[in-house]
């Protein structure tokens, strides 16, 4: 028979100093490992994301990144010549031409300038990614007019409706904030293909295309034979694929973190095997009178574990409490991938504080399966006899 | 009241029940540590490894966006116009891939060079003579660092094959050297000169420009004149400039990687917080065991200030041996990290200096003494009769 977990919870109760101590611990070390998980989801929600499924970045042989790669306009005329492109409410195919640099603005974390993606594209590019205007209008052709994602209108004084930007021979005046969903987008700055590929002597090249295929059965013809063609001298890769790999840039955040959360983790077991060995010397008679009942060794053993466990439990909940704030916060990271900032939040999901329950749980095990040993193994007389 | 005459007392106390003690220590050692290596952590990425004079007078200069953008070569002759400048030298960031890019592990920093120069700029690095030569006489060349020669298991006369990107060439290297370098950095040299080859080969008509300008100063105290200097020059030209120390240069790096600082502060603090609550919760549970004996105390003479000073002996002395066992266990930490394939290379530099260390176990002194307060008055506090009264 079991005993029942109301007499733990009042055990609890009646320690409370000692339970809450215990309790924040371990909700601390979870806070951390939360902490953690939700800035890893959040940037890896803003990739993830990113880019249609039916889309394709073309890049120069040997390129990774857009940044690095360069497209003549020959090599683009054979592209547009290929079949199984999708086309648009106007009868065009879905192809974008798009010349990427980096300018460097200030921000609210780096006043000395931090950089940021610029992407010179046409009204077709805007449209492949479904961006919609927030605030302002889109940049107009033969201006030098600029807009940019919402995460930069957040995080960059600079980079506001009405105000003007320098880059490239001169000022750009912003005209407008978009938002491109939940994806990398948000974090770029658009302007029109003609006029920033002018100011960067980049007209007779661009960076990448990117192009829709027709429907998912033509995707990876199109992929191949825009791949196998010498004459292109392009890779393909999908667009998703492209923004899924850029999540490594978190990888150094994450590690510390993880690193940290395991070896407080570690402390805080120490701390919980702690609290339940006195738990156990304080209720030597208790157990006893429990044994004398008629409750086995093994219903002893499952009682104070379940008491470890609930221990646990309130600090991992603790522990989610206290992360939960941090969700929708805004920080950026920089990737090395295209040397600029990429702006995300922080996302505390069901499954990152479900992560650091179960988290808080384990450390609840390893911290009480030793006491509760040391509790089934006492022998009734001797048990009664301390004080 | 003399501290050593009751040290026996506080030593028999601190370890009377065993278990708890060595629990309550291992706790706040693994806590400790994790805060020392929090501290060495914050040291290695926001000032390196400890500063050379050669180091000193380093300094680096790119385009004012990114690594990837190129700076013109006429721009060499000009700096060395600048007074206080002592050498020139380029350093040209070839980013490419070697084997598959999809892997994080096969990224590393890889420069094109001017050999000759190479070792005057960075006398740290230590290499074979005969090595040198060789890297110096064969146009396909390059040198490799400990730490990344180590990783991949190369050995002098590897071939080494990095496809271009942002150039449209691939060089068919030749490990010519390894050298040992203080920073653990993951990187390659190869001759600039052999990767303009193969631009010319494949038609690149502009071959004038580098990325990265290495400048070397007279003194360590002209640096900040002469970085000011360099970037007031170029400040209106199409190709503005960001000049600074090797150390600023590498402090770029590491903001990149996102507001770090705050992370470290936020986690430093929570730790800290956490080694409280346990050190805390300890010593009011060995207190409230002891109601009767500190009675009993009293009874043989134990002033209540005797008895405070005691217990909070007993908390600083537990949570000193868990500080200094603390700062031992990040040492080994710091050393095993000094070869671990871990994604921040900036880590493998990190060390337990004795400032760290003096301030950790001032932490835990600290720690040990407020957490023992509370207890510690209330059992000082608390009258004869109550004490020897209590059972529990």
């Amino acid at each position: 028979m079991a005993i029942p977990i109301a007499y733990n919870l009042r055990n609890l109760v009646v320690r409370k100093t000692t339970t809450l101590m215990t309790a924040v611990g371990v909700g601390l070390t979870v806070a951390v490992l939360v902490a953690d998980l939700a800035l890893v989801e959040g940037l890896r929600t803003a990739f993830k994301a990113t880019g249609h499924p039916l889309q394709l970045v073309v890049m120069r042989k040997g390129s990774n990144a857009e940044l690095n790669s360069a497209i003549t306009r020959e090599a683009l005329q054979i592209l547009k010549a290929k079949p199984g492109f999708a086309v648009n409410g106007v009868g065009e195919a879905m192809i974008s031409p798009e010349t990427l640099t980096i300018v460097n603005l200030p921000s609210v974390d780096s006043p000395d300038g931090m950089n940021l993606t610029t992407r010179a594209l046409s009204q077709a590019g805007v449209e492949m990614r479904g961006a919609k205007i927030l605030q302002g209008r889109w940049f107009q052709p033969g201006r030098r007019e600029v807009v940019v994602g919402k995460s930069v209108a957040k995080r960059y004084p600079n980079a506001q409706p009405g105000k003007l930007v320098r880059f490239g021979r001169g000022e750009w005046e912003v005209v407008g904030v978009f938002d491109a969903g939940e994806s990398a987008f948000n974090s770029e700055i658009w302007g029109e293909l003609n006029q920033v590929g002018a100011d960067f002597n980049r007209q007779d090249t661009v960076s990448s295309v990117l192009v829709r295929a027709g429907d998912s059965a033509t995707f990876q013809a199109l992929a191949n034979s825009l791949n196998d063609d010498r004459q292109l001298g392009v890779n393909v890769v999908s667009e998703r694929e492209y923004y899924e790999r850029q999540t490594s840039a978190g990888a150094p955040l994450q590690f510390i973190g993880l690193l940290v959360a395991v070896i407080m983790a570690v402390g805080s077991s120490f701390a919980a095997m702690n609290t339940m060995y006195a738990a156990v010397a304080r209720r030597a008679k208790e157990i006893g009178t429990l044994r004398v009942l008629g409750f086995s060794r093994g219903s002893i053993l499952l009682s104070f574990l379940i008491e470890s466990l609930l221990l646990a439990l309130i600090g991992g909940v603790f522990g989610c409490l206290i992360a939960l704030p941090l969700n929708g916060v805004t920080t950026g990271i920089g990737s090395f991938a295209t040397f600029s900032e990429i702006a995300f939040d922080f996302r505390v999901s069901p499954s990152t504080m479900g992560a650091g329950i179960i988290f808080a749980l384990v450390v609840g095990v390893i911290g009480g399966l030793f006491p509760a040993g040391s509790a089934a193994r006492k022998e009734i007389l001797t048990a009664l006899r301390e004080i | 009241m003399n501290v050593i005459n009751y040290l026996p007392l506080i030593t028999k106390n601190s370890f009377r029940n065993r278990r708890r003690s060595a629990l309550t220590i291992g706790s706040l050692m693994v806590s400790l540590c994790l805060l020392v290596l929090l501290m060495a952590m914050y040291k290695a990425l926001f000032y390196g490894s400890e500063q050379t004079p050669a180091q000193a007078v380093r300094i680096m200069m790119r385009h004012k966006v990114s690594l990837a953008q190129p700076l013109p070569l006429a721009y060499e002759a000009k700096i060395r116009q600048v007074p206080g400048v002592k050498a020139v030298t380029v350093r040209q960031w070839f980013g490419g891939t070697y084997r598959d890019a999809r892997e994080q592990r096969n990224f590393f920093a890889r420069f094109g060079v001017r050999p000759r120069d190479l070792f005057i700029a960075y006398p740290e690095y230590v290499i074979p003579e005969e090595q040198k030569q060789a890297f110096e006489r064969e146009r396909t060349g390059c040198v490799a660092s400990k730490a990344l020669a180590d990783k991949f298991g190369w050995q002098p006369g590897e071939r080494i094959t990095l496809v271009g990107d942002i150039f449209p060439t691939t060089l068919e290297l030749k490990l010519a050297g390894v050298f040992e370098e203080p920073n653990k950095f993951e990187m390659l040299y190869f001759n600039w000169d052999y990767l303009r080859d193969g631009l010319k080969a494949a038609g690149t008509l502009d071959l004038d420009f580098t990325s990265q300008y290495l400048v070397l100063a007279d003194s360590p105290d002209n640096v900040p004149r002469v970085v000011k200097a360099i970037d007031d020059t170029f400040d209106n030209s199409p190709f503005p400039t960001r000049t600074e120390s090797e150390q600023a240069f590498f402090l770029s790096f590491v903001s990149f990687l996102g507001n770090l600082k705050l992370f470290l502060l936020a986690i430093g603090g929570a730790v800290t917080f956490t080694i409280l609550l346990v050190s805390a919760n300890t010593l009011s549970m060995s207190v409230r065991e002891r109601i009767r004996e500190v009675g009993v105390l009293k009874t043989l003479g134990f002033t209540p200030g005797t008895i405070f000073g005691v217990l909070l002996g007993e908390g600083m002395m537990v949570a000193f041996i868990g500080g200094v066992l603390g700062c031992a266990l990040a040492e080994g930490f710091c050393v095993m990290l000094r070869n671990a394939p871990i994604p921040m290379p900036q880590l493998r530099v990190m060390n337990v200096t004795p400032l760290i260390v003096s301030i950790s176990l001032l932490i835990a002194l600290l720690v040990g003494l407020l957490s023992a307060m509370v207890p510690a008055a209330g059992a000082a506090r608390r009258p004869i009769l109550d004490s020897l009264r209590h059972t529990g």
